[in-house]
């Protein structure tokens, strides 16, 4: 499978935070959701990909290009949908697409006012003015109306109400009718991505802890539920977390089949959601 | 055809997906030729991963239910009859199974199955 963006070994340092050895890549015709708490390296990553910061080390393609060096060439092909306001908040939303517009070579206009037109968004008002949903909207329309292969989101669904969220995941399952568009976003809202994902990459603290099929990780990670009695050192090793009550215990496996071999039929065995595997993924790694 | 996915049952998506359209050309709804949504189509419409629907596909096109043709979509394969004889053959030996073993729990022989099913038989020629 052909990917559209790659991390090998990819490392980057502040003072207080570092991005360690990240390795993982985004595959071209699918929707990669980049899921972590907040403070993981999410928005780190992207601007990796967006060449808005260089890395100390290890190998970072896009478009199987080099990002540093072809970082015109590459933005060019991306449509980039910021987290916060990056417009000019004095200017009207025609003012704004008149500037923005210019820097695409493969503006297409008549796509960006279809889009106007289906959000219904306002030519004339200030960019101050528009709500945050709008903004949203303003943002997405520019990605999208410049022909690009890879739709690139930084948290595109937080502060926006449910109605406007689902469909925005419409609009990236159209995108992605075409087989050669790509999109990767993004997000702690993790229902988001368990509906229309292909992918999944979890970062937790500079780390990868995993990258892979949606599917596959929905049947792998399991939660375990029963009698504190149950509990013994071989079986507590299979549990990434492990919550133990006055009443019982709740546990995360990534190894089902193996639990169940060695706990019978006296849990409950349950498939974990995305946010279960976040939540627990984390507390497991403070207690550590 | 309709396909109707539930998130609460047991079943992988993948699988409730496979097995609606099978049932569909089985009860001959879906005929010889007759296109399907596309893999990307269906997945936007079900609101679900491009993955599990291509999963789906694919495994019903090596179980020779469809047929998939680059740039042109997927469609229903020709159905050869022997072959939906014989599957519709495994699914009643089947059947038959469940209650043989169910008779031989009671205690039933197999004359007296025989007779039931010699009686039972006939009524339904009426």
């Amino acid at each position: 499978m052909e990917n559209v963006v790659k991390f090998e070994n990819v490392n980057k340092s502040f003072n207080d935070f570092q991005l360690n050895d990240v390795c993982f890549s985004v595959k071209k015709g699918y929707i990669t959701g980049f899921i972590g708490p907040n403070g993981s390296g999410k928005t780190t990553t992207i601007k990796l990909i967006m060449s808005l910061l260089k890395r100390n080390s290890g190998d970072l393609k896009v478009f199987g290009e080099e990002t540093v060096a072809n970082s015109k060439e590459i933005k060019q092909r991306i449509g980039f949908v910021y987290a916060e306001n990056h417009f000019y908040n004095h200017l009207s939303v025609k003012q704004m697409k008149r500037l923005v517009s210019s820097f695409y070579d493969n503006w297409d206009e008549s796509t960006f006012q279809s889009y106007m037109k289906y959000f219904n968004l306002p030519w004339k008002k200030k960019i101050k003015h528009l709500s945050t949903g709008m903004r949203m909207k303003l943002s997405l329309a520019i990605a999208l109306s410049h022909d690009a292969e890879l739709i690139i989101m930084d948290e595109p669904t937080s502060g926006l109400d449910p109605v406007f969220r689902r469909e925005i995941l419409d609009i990236l399952s159209e995108i992605i009718q075409d087989e050669n568009k790509t999109v990767f976003f993004s997000t702690h809202i993790t229902t988001d991505l368990e509906q229309i994902a292909d992918y999944i990459t979890f970062i937790y603290n500079g780390e990868i802890i995993f990258d892979d099929e949606k599917d596959h990780i929905l049947e792998k990670y399991h939660i375990i539920r029963g009698a504190k009695e149950l509990l013994d050192d071989d079986i507590r090793q299979m549990f990434i977390h492990l919550r133990e009550t006055s009443v019982g215990f709740e546990a995360l496996t990534d190894n089902p089949q193996k639990v169940r071999n060695l706990m019978g039929n006296d849990i409950i065995m349950e498939p974990a959601s995305l946010e279960e595997i976040m939540v627990y993924t984390v507390r497991s790694g403070q207690h550590a | 055809m309709n396909i109707i996915i539930s998130n609460s049952s047991k079943e992988p998506i993948f699988e409730q997906i496979k097995n609606q359209i099978k049932q569909s050309v089985l009860r001959n709804e879906i005929k010889e030729g007759d296109s399907l949504p596309s893999m990307r189509r269906l997945a936007k419409e079900l609101r679900i991963s491009v993955i599990t629907t291509k999963r789906a596909y694919e495994e019903l096109e090596n179980e020779g239910f469809i047929i998939s043709f680059v740039g042109k979509g997927s469609f229903v394969a020709g159905q050869n009859k022997d072959l939906l004889k014989e599957k519709r053959l495994t699914m009643i030996e089947e059947s038959l199974s469940e209650i043989i073993s169910e008779s031989k729990a009671l205690n039933i022989s197999l004359s007296e199955m025989k007779q039931m099913l010699e009686l039972l038989y006939g009524e339904g020629e009426e």
